[in-house]
């Protein structure tokens, strides 16, 4: 296989169009590109009713990146999904609050609406390739058709455009690429042809939902840094989900941790890992094993377990497995707090939902009662093991 | 019969792949316990809501099937006629205080004749599904599990006796050992076999896949403890869900099998005879025929519909697991 | 290098005092071992090609690779589930591919095994004391399953109470993973092959369940082999790690000193594509993908994607040698003594501080055409 460094001036069209389209929109001053406020989902399933996504409100600019971490359980799939509008109100589903990309409001749309919206100005790249992709189709068509469908291209100008998009997303040999099936290519090199479809118009928020969750380590990174590299050189904004918090380290502008349905961390990149406020985040980031150091090093663990949305926990929704947990975390859930309060708080944008948030005084204080009574105020014990000091 | 195939064979595909979906969505999925309201939500499976309310039907279902059952089985107790004995004020007799539903044309009570009708129609269905589902479902199991020669030679077998004409083979076995009750479960029940093979044989290779039965072979279970402990409990339900609707293809095939000559002998009745017995008079007396026939239309209707909603029921259960 | 020649080698290093428990004791050798599968239209799975290794009592051998590499097979391979195409495992000095399939059964006690899916591992319609018992009636021991499973439930960190009668899908991946782990010590294996025991999880329960195997692995004395692909989690538990890449093992040594400086440029590759907590990546990202292991390249796998490739890669199989105590490559041009972080070398550079040992006579430096 060739080396497969996407090259600059494969994509003139793309900054073109972009550029063009930037002024167009009136009557939307706040510089957001998409807007999200206060968007709950609920599902009423046999069992009772699971609040999967809990008054999540996030903005992303222009051209940011936007990182969404959290694990099984978080609702980070399922406020992907609310964004894209793949999830709408029915009969088992409630839905409250806007989604708003460059003033329109896809909350309100119905589905014809938002195909003119999808695929064109907001793109869609999917945790498994090969079921985003049509297995009886050849990559060419799939690539020509969303083409056609959006953009007023001749076949042979549409050919051309989709030779064009896989050689920019690294593919080797492109033009025989166009003529291949699906199951003709592996892992990596389908989640790049859904890579260069969601290119294909250009668009101007990018939705990329576990895009490497099923591929291996090495492709992982090569599949992250095309997509950081197209990012920034179409000037696209970015909404990237994971469960994994180390791969969007270096790959983003912002993150926002989500647990059990709702934003319990939001900062810029850097602050959330120099100084994380949330004691999730922390866990979160020690959980890991680390790759350097000493190996059988005992690893720092989260007690318990995800929580079960039908059932969340009273109160701050992580105090069952918290280290930290105090009365006051049981009964009364604390709200996203901005760290500009905090004695010696971060700059900008961080908030978190905490009351007794790491690095402070209070965290301090709150652990040494725990240490001193060998559990925390939910009962989960606490040794000198679980968080390093 | 021809369209007993006809009717089975999409079903069973269609088993096997709900089968396959199940454990591809389980495994693939990051937020494993958000699957399941997500396909909930979809519009082709309104299964579960708030609103959701069992309707009025199932019970209804329920009470009609309950209903023939319990009479059927406790028939000999019920104050009903004689089913065999003719009175002769009731020839073609319309409905009167003595007989709810009138009498036939040999003047039999009809009501007495649809209750131990019954008894044939539901005898045949249970029994003949009940034989097939165990005889091909332990074949399809050591089918699937075995794979190999096993599974070449039974594919063999079961693609020859799909090919023979259903009513061919029925008429055969009638001709040769004679009408009865026996000789037409056993028919039937060999009809059926092959496509509780298949059913069975499709789950099983969906269930071997599943690590458990690989660790069940790691800590040393021999094969035949695998397939009875391991595997069996997941094929069971299946294979009942499909049986189930299977007993109501069976009271029609059996009703069918009586019109034309072939089924249970007279004068022990049956809704297939009955309805057969009727038919010189459909125009001045339809009510002979025709509510025999309602009978097993509702009959079949109420096992349909309880069949496939439990079938779906259970689907959504499964995809749990 | 035949394997025994490894043995040798291998043992003269081990001489030195360790801080792990392990010992020059080997439990499992793997010789030769190839596994093939029909792949339909006469084509062959080349899923693992002549791997040659060993396991010695009372270590964490690591087994990593991406998908498609062959290491999930060759842990089932070890197990006989199914056999392999060709060559010997021996495990306490039989070599159970020359046994019956009730010689091997007999032995199944000894060796265990916990499956990457841990809800797909549990049969969904028994209840958890069946499930960690099963095994005890299978072996004519029913009778001590009341005593026996409890406690194992409570080595695991589940109440034996509050399991009792419940089914697997009243629990999370996490506790059905800890059931897995009881049914496999159940029968007090001597080794324990986990194939990723942990992808299956949240990050968050991931570090409960390696921590508990390692509790695990000295409370019950195992030896264990750890198959994963995530480097990070092979890297805290093992004491020694395999590389393996399309169906061969390309680099075998001491888990530290192979992450810190891998000799295999594959190696390489993989440890600097691991995400990591600190910052960036820490070395180059490479590109390309794993080619079909229907049709594996000639010579040396892994020439397709090697920056120091030559035309000998292509023709000649690189042999598995020793080029630093305990540490072993398949490579005909290895990298020596450079850290993960340093930038690979040019080709046509000789590599930094490189003592090639080969004695094969070829050039030591990695490039030369």
């Amino acid at each position: 296989m060739r080396p497969t460094t996407p090259t600059a001036e494969k994509a003139p069209t793309t900054t073109d169009t972009t550029t063009g389209r930037h002024a167009r929109r009136e009557g939307f001053e706040d510089g957001a590109l998409l807007t999200v406020d206060d968007v709950h989902v609920r599902f009423h399933t046999r069992n009772g009713v699971v609040h999967a996504v809990e008054g999540v409100s996030m903005a992303l600019s222009e051209g940011e990146v936007l990182a969404v971490v959290g694990e099984s359980g978080s609702g980070k799939t399922v406020f992907t999904r609310r964004v894209m509008g793949l999830i709408s109100g029915s009969r088992d589903t409630d839905v409250e609050g806007t989604v708003t990309f460059d003033g329109i409001r896809l909350s309100e749309l119905d589905a014809k609406g938002l195909s003119k919206v999808w695929g064109k100005e907001i793109a869609l790249v999917l945790q498994d390739p090969m079921t985003s992709l049509n297995p009886v189709k050849r990559i060419g068509t799939q690539i020509t058709e969303t083409l056609r469908l959006h953009q007023n291209l001749t076949k042979q100008d549409a050919n051309a455009r989709a030779v064009e998009l896989l050689r920019s997303v690294g593919l080797s040999e492109p033009e025989r690429r166009v003529r291949q099936y699906p199951h003709e290519l592996s892992g990596g090199m389908r989640q790049r042809v859904t890579i260069a479809i969601a290119l294909s118009c250009s668009p101007r928020l990018l939705l990329a939902d576990e895009p490497t969750t099923a591929l291996d380590v090495t492709v992982q990174a090569q599949i992250l840094d095309l997509l950081g590299d197209l990012q920034s050189r179409l000037g696209m904004a970015m909404l990237l989900v994971t469960h994994d918090l180390r791969v969007v380290r270096s790959r983003s502008d912002r993150i926002a941790v989500m647990y059990a349905g709702r934003i319990v961390e939001t900062a810029a990149t850097k602050d959330l890992f120099d100084a994380p406020r949330m004691p999730y985040t922390e866990a979160l980031m020690n959980a890991v094993p680390p790759i350097t150091g000493p190996n059988h090093v005992r690893l720092a663990v989260i007690p318990g377990r995800p929580p079960d949305l039908l059932a969340p926990p009273k109160g701050c929704r992580f105090s069952p497995r918290c280290p930290y947990a105090q009365d006051r975390c049981l009964t009364e859930e604390p709200p996203l707090r901005d760290a500009a309060e905090l004695p010696g708080g971060a700059t900008g944008d961080h908030s978190f939902r905490c009351w007794y948030p790491v690095g402070t005084a209070e965290n301090v204080e709150a652990r040494r009662v725990n240490v001193e009574r060998g559990e925390t105020a939910a009962g989960t014990p606490v040794t000198g093991e679980m968080v390093p000091a | 019969m021809p369209d007993l195939r006809k009717t089975t064979t999409p079903s069973l595909e269609k088993a096997a792949v709900a089968d396959l979906d199940a454990t591809d969505s389980e495994i693939t999925s990051a937020d494993l316990d958000l699957v399941e309201p997500l396909t909930g939500a979809t519009p082709t499976e309104p299964a579960k809501g708030r609103r959701r309310r069992t309707p009025f039907g199932w019970y209804l279902a329920w009470f009609w099937i309950a209903a023939i059952v319990i009479s059927a089985i406790f028939a000999p107790l019920l104050p009903l006629w004689d089913p065999a004995v003719p009175d002769y004020n009731n020839v073609f007799g319309g409905i009167t205080p003595q007989h709810w539903l009138g009498g036939d044309t040999l003047g039999r009570d009809n009501l007495s004749r649809i209750i131990y009708g019954a008894r044939a129609s539901l005898l045949v269905g249970l029994c003949a599904v009940l034989l097939g589902a165990v005889a091909g479902g332990i074949l399809g199991m050591v089918a699937g599990y075995f794979r190999g020669r096993t599974e070449r030679v039974l594919a063999l077998v079961t693609d020859v006796v799909l090919a023979f004409p259903g009513l061919v083979l029925i008429i055969a076995i009638v001709a040769i050992l004679g009408a009865s009750l026996t000789n037409l479960i056993v028919g039937l029940a060999i009809l059926s076999v092959p496509t509780f093979i298949r059913l069975a044989r499709a789950t099983t290779l969906v269930v071997t896949q599943r690590e458990f039965v690989q660790a069940a072979r790691a800590y040393g279970c021999r094969p035949m403890r695998i397939i009875l402990r391991e595997i069996a409990p997941n094929v069971v339900m299946p294979v009942a869900a499909y049986g189930f609707i299977m007993v109501g293809v069976f009271i029609v095939v059996e009703g069918s099998l009586s019109f034309l000559g072939l089924g249970i002998p007279p004068p022990t009745p049956s809704w297939g005879g009955m309805i057969a017995g009727g038919r010189t008079q459909l125009i001045e007396y339809p009510h002979i025929s025709l509510i025999p026939a309602a009978v097993m239309f509702l009959t079949v209707l109420a096992i349909n519909y309880v069949g496939e909603r439990s079938r779906k029921l259970f689907e959504v259960r499964e995809s749990n697991l | 290098m035949s394997s025994t020649e490894i043995t040798r080698e291998t043992s003269a290093v081990m001489d030195e005092p360790r801080e792990q428990p392990a010992t020059d004791d080997v439990v499992l050798r793997l010789e030769d071992l190839v596994v093939e599968f029909p792949a339909g239209a006469g084509q062959i799975v080349h899923a693992v090609s002549g791997i040659n290794l060993e396991v010695r009592r009372g270590e964490t051998l690591g087994l990593v690779g991406e998908s498609g590499c062959g290491k999930s097979t060759t842990g089932r391979a070890i197990m006989q589930l199914p056999r392999p195409t060709s060559g010997s495992v021996h495990f306490d000095g039989r070599d159970l591919a020359s046994l019956s399939a009730e010689e091997v059964r007999k032995l199944r006690p000894k060796l265990q095994m916990i499956f990457q899916d841990p809800i797909s591992s549990l049969n969904p319609r028994r209840r958890i004391p069946d499930i960690v018992g099963d095994p005890l009636v299978v072996w004519g021991r029913g009778s001590e399953k009341a005593k026996v499973v409890p406690e194992v439930l409570r080595a695991v960190g589940l109440d034996p109470d509050q399991v009792a009668d419940r089914r697997p899908h009243q629990f999370s991946g996490g506790q059905c993973q800890r059931v897995s782990i009881a049914r496999a010590l159940v029968l007090e294996p001597e080794v324990l092959i986990c194939d990723e025991p942990v992808s299956a999880l949240d990050v968050s329960v991931q570090a409960q369940i390696l921590n508990l195997l390692e509790d695990m692995k000295a409370r019950y004395g195992l030896t264990l082999v750890f198959i994963a692909h995530d480097l990070g989690v092979v890297r805290n538990i093992s004491d020694r790690v395999a590389v393996m890449y399309l169906g061969r093992i390309c680099e075998l040594g001491p888990t530290e000193a192979l992450f810190d400086a891998p000799v295999h440029p594959y190696s390489r590759l993989l440890v600097s594509s691991i995400p990591s907590m600190e910052g960036a990546q820490r070395g180059e990202v490479g590109t390309g993908e794993m080619p079909s292991p229907v049709s594996p390249p000639s010579g040396c796998r892994f020439r397709t994607r090697c920056p120091l490739a030559t035309e000998r890669c292509a023709s000649e199989v690189p042999e598995m040698r020793e080029v630093a105590p305990d540490r072993f490559t398949a490579c005909h041009h290895p990298i020596l003594d450079t850290p993960v972080e340093a930038s690979l070398p040019v080709a046509g550079a000789a590599p930094a501080g490189a003592g090639d040992p080969s004695t094969n006579g070829s050039a030591p430096a990695p490039a030369d055409s």
